[in-house]
């Protein structure tokens, strides 16, 4: 990489040889081999002894996260931070949702529990719960053991082991991701050795999905190549393709043979149903054929730092889903052996089905912890689309120029406002609001009191700047 | 290459979907019915086998997890109290993606010293990992970034997942000789020769203390002389400290290595793990640090390992990371941290010495000091594959094949079977 050159240019020839010569001086043999080489400075030795690592030079901030770094520098009591996506209540506080806080209560007070390596898997219970939860309890592709699932690092930690595990075993190494997307989508999937291809997505000019676009794309991929699908509520654009349209792409993608991976990272939070957000995943796999998915419970359990999620891969037969769980284990257990216990518990406590473990005492207790975590969860998306109209509301009526019915056709937790660069710097430079420079603001970040903020914000920079 | 499955087989075609309505299409070839079932980790495959074993007999001394004399695992008092302070709290908010500020600062005081002037001088780089396989892992990552053409010097023995690690982070390995099987102890001779010839500037995994499976460890002296010619030949040391506090009882002295190199002005690197000596295994608690040359360069390489890690889990699990800073943090936990650390540690020492002398009175024709020689959790026995497998297959014990005991499954109820059972296997050695 550049190091290497980068020491060569700074040092000259008079340098080196000085180098030596006090190597030399010294009476040091060490740097003749035993072999009787001449001497080889290897490309690791530091110029004065110096690091090893001298020429790193210093990564750019990520572009999602500096928008949190920039709002907390902000002295203006007037600040909102619409950057990252993580829930606020009305208040704008982070939430950890009652059902998990029982949870915790509960493993707390369970002397018996011990902290234990899992199993390179991870947490048995939590797996198959999940599967359950995004593939449907009367799923078929469950019943016949098709599907193996592991417990991975939140969404993240699922793609990257998804992806790896294509990249050594898969004969395709093309992924199609949609354009726009999370910006860390190409980042996972490159590093784990695929290569990142795009198809159309998101249309600027309606704000809503190029569904022609993407069937185009999808038609032109080459057969057997992978295609990233979010399930529901789209990040960054909050963009859905109908059921209808769903339907359409699956059968495209089955016809060329293209093998979905889906990212699911907001089941439950976009329209406030659990089975509704799961729809697109069911249909595919209802058709018997193959797929992959990451599943995160950052935001529908509020468990962000506690990094859990799973990652599911429907195979076609028993057989085959055995022996793709034996080499999922050997992608996992170079990169951090086993995953983390905490958080996984938790879910399973919350997810854990009365008839499934008859050892628990409080039977309908835990049914209860379900049905709550439902409630909470309703009323965190509820709060999200109620935003949305009242950003809607707050636009119309300041007679702001612009179709704005994209903010309440979208859907999850980001909207992609459609604002262009330059009226997103107004927006940040003289109304404090901090957003990521593509457009997209977190709902969950705005209030009934920041709104009227926001909206004065969005019809000065759309009047004054085009 | 093709994705031939028994799929194919059986429907002659590749990849036919069902086309049209919903649920029809059973026809679909499997794209993975090629792939082949994978070898069982050697190491967890143990316990796995222990556990299908109904036998009331049965001795688990394979995976290096802490029991106490009762065979039952152990969750440490301080990190009850830690999680009780913790439960309740107002969010579980994404951590930064370098990790808890808290948990890597009182993590570089425990390696470094707690005066360490490199911590004052913010030199280090340092980010929470996934344990000590993850910090192994960024490291390893970060090395082929960084450094493409360089490889890895590992121990023989070594915990055999390092070789994994290494490998997938297609950094080449190489290997420098460390247990003499003979003595049972250090190749201390063919150790320096191997660290002279190897090429200058290039990287060397140690284990810190408690060496990883065999026990043996270099004398202080010895591992001054290593620095020594670490220093001669330019080379970097990564350490691999996943036992600090759990060998001698005392993280200061398990500590002992890393000061020595770092008095000598090495630019070490060094991965920690808090599974054994706080007991938090499946909480995947860790730290990764690299000494750099000065703050500025320490900020460079920091932002460089968030960078491997962002694509590969964003941002590291917070719970253990609270646990390990509130313990820490807190003087009176602290302090009870290391009355409970140091009374693991003379549990194992005093198994050590039990299996030794009950072995010596059944009048074994076999010298087993090596066993009170060694330190940490694991005996190396010097048993053969052959004597292991006798052992899993008469006396139903489990151990790892390399014949590595874990000294942490070891109690008072069951010392004089495994005795005996180990001189039955060797006695005609």
């Amino acid at each position: 990489m550049g190091n290497e050159n980068a020491r060569d240019q700074s040092s000259s020839p008079g340098r080196r040889l000085a180098t030596l010569a006090r190597h030399l001086s010294v009476g040091d043999t060490s740097l003749i081999s035993s072999r009787g080489e001449a001497i080889n400075t290897a490309p690791t030795a530091g110029f004065h002894g110096g690091s090893v690592f001298a020429n790193v030079a210093q990564a750019p901030e990520d572009p999602i996260l500096g928008v949190t770094v920039a709002y907390n520098k902000d002295p203006s009591p007037m600040k909102v931070n619409l950057g990252v996506g993580a829930y606020r209540t009305e208040e704008g506080k982070p939430l950890v949702l009652n059902v998990v806080k029982k949870a915790e209560k509960m493993l707390l007070n369970n002397p018996s529990r011990v902290k234990e390596y899992l199993p390179i898997t991870g947490l048995a219970d939590f797996n198959k719960l999940s599967a359950k939860l995004i593939f449907g309890a009367d799923s078929r592709a469950i019943q016949e053991n098709r599907v193996t699932t592991v417990q991975c690092l939140s969404g993240t930690g699922s793609l990257r082991v998804g992806a790896e595990f294509l990249a050594r075993h898969y004969n395709k190494r093309a992924i199609f991701i949609p354009q726009p997307t999370w910006g860390n989508h190409p980042k996972v999937f490159t590093l784990a050795g695929l290569s990142v291809k795009t198809y159309r997505y998101y249309d600027p000019k309606t704000r809503g999905l190029n569904f022609q676009g993407l069937l185009e794309d999808l038609n032109m991929a080459p057969s057997g190549a992978i295609v990233l699908l979010h399930a529901c509520a789209h990040n960054p654009t909050g963009v859905d393709p109908t059921l209808d349209q769903w339907e359409q792409i699956r059968r495209l993608m089955r016809s060329k043979s293209l093998l979905p991976f889906f990212d699911s990272a907001y089941q439950g939070f976009a329209s406030g149903n659990l089975d509704a957000d799961a729809q697109s995943v069911r249909m595919f796999v209802a058709d018997g054929g193959e797929c992959l998915m990451a599943q995160s419970y950052a935001k529908n359990m509020g468990l962000y730092g506690e990094r859990v999620g799973a990652l599911s891969i429907v195979c076609e037969s028993a057989d085959v889903a055995v022996k793709v769980e034996s080499q999922l284990k050997l992608v996992i257990r170079p990169m951090y052996s086993n995953p983390p216990i905490h958080g996984a518990s938790i879910v399973a406590t919350i997810l854990k089905d009365s008839s499934v473990d008859k050892a628990y005492v409080f039977l309908c207790f835990l049914r209860e912890m379900y049905r709550e975590w439902t409630i909470e969860l309703k009323a965190m998306a509820n709060r999200i689309i109620s935003m949305r109209q009242q950003l809607f509301n707050a636009l119309s009526a300041r007679g702001t120029p612009g179709d704005w019915s994209h903010i309440i056709k979208q859907i999850g937790m980001f909207t992609f406002t459609g604002l262009n660069k330059e009226q997103v710097s107004f927006m940040t430079r003289e109304y404090h609001i901090y957003m990521t420079s593509d457009g997209r603001i977190s709902m969950a970040g705005l209030n009934t009191k920041t709104i009227p903020h926001l909206a004065d914000a969005i019809h000065a920079a759309v009047n004054r700047i085009k | 290459m093709a994705a031939i499955g028994r799929g194919i087989l059986r429907r002659g075609i590749v990849g036919l979907p069902a086309v049209g309505s919903g649920s029809a299409a059973r026809s679909m070839a499997s794209w993975f019915g090629h792939v082949e079932p994978a070898a069982k980790d050697p190491i967890l495959g143990v316990t796995e086998a222990f556990l299908a074993d109904p036998s009331p007999e049965k001795v688990n001394v394979g995976v290096g997890a802490y029991r106490d004399d009762n065979g039952k695992p152990v969750v440490l008092e301080c990190v009850r109290e830690a999680e009780r302070r913790i439960a309740g709290r107002l969010n579980m908010e994404y951590l930064p993606m370098g990790g808890s500020i808290k948990m890597i600062e009182e993590s570089l005081k425990l390696a470094y010293g707690d005066d360490s002037e490199f911590i004052k001088d913010k030199r280090i780089a340092a980010v929470q990992a996934l344990s000590g396989t993850g910090a192994c892992r960024l490291f390893a990552d970060f090395q082929k970034r960084f450094l493409p053409d360089s490889q890895i010097y590992i121990p023989i023995p070594t915990w055999s997942n390092h070789h994994n690690i290494w490998r997938d982070a297609n950094v080449p390995q190489r290997t420098f000789r460390y247990y003499h099987p003979d003595t049972k102890g250090l190749d201390f001779a063919s150790m320096m020769d191997d660290i002279k010839n190897a090429p200058n500037g290039s990287f060397f995994l140690l284990h810190a203390c408690a060496h990883n499976p065999t026990g043996v460890d270099p004398s202080e002296e010895q591992w001054r002389e290593i620095s020594y010619q670490f220093k001669v030949k330019k080379h970097f040391p990564f350490f691999d400290m996943a036992y600090q506090g759990f060998a001698s009882g005392d993280p200061e002295k398990d500590a002992k290595a890393i000061r020595i190199f770092l008095e000598d002005g090495h630019q070490i690197g060094c991965a920690q793990s808090y599974a054994k000596n706080m007991g938090l295994y499946g909480q995947r608690a860790g730290c990764l640090s690299i000494l750099c040359e000065d703050e500025l360069q320490a900020v460079a390489v920091k932002s460089q390992l968030q960078q491997i890690a962002r694509p590969m889990y964003s941002n590291p699990p917070v719970h253990g990371a609270l646990v390990v800073s509130t313990i820490l943090g807190d003087p009176e936990l602290k302090s009870l941290w290391l009355k409970e650390v140091k009374s693991m540690a003379d549990r194992i020492i005093g198994m050590r010495n039990a299996l030794r002398e009950n072995l010596e009175k059944l009048g074994s024709p076999l010298s087993w000091e090596h066993i009170t020689n060694q330190i940490g959790m694991f005996c190396y026995s010097g048993m053969t594959p052959e004597q292991v497998d006798r052992l899993t297959n008469e006396f139903h014990i489990y151990m790892t094949r390399n014949g590595r005991i874990s000294m942490a499954g070891v109690t008072t109820g069951n010392v004089g079977y495994l005795a005996n059972a180990i001189h039955e296997v060797t006695k005609s050695s």
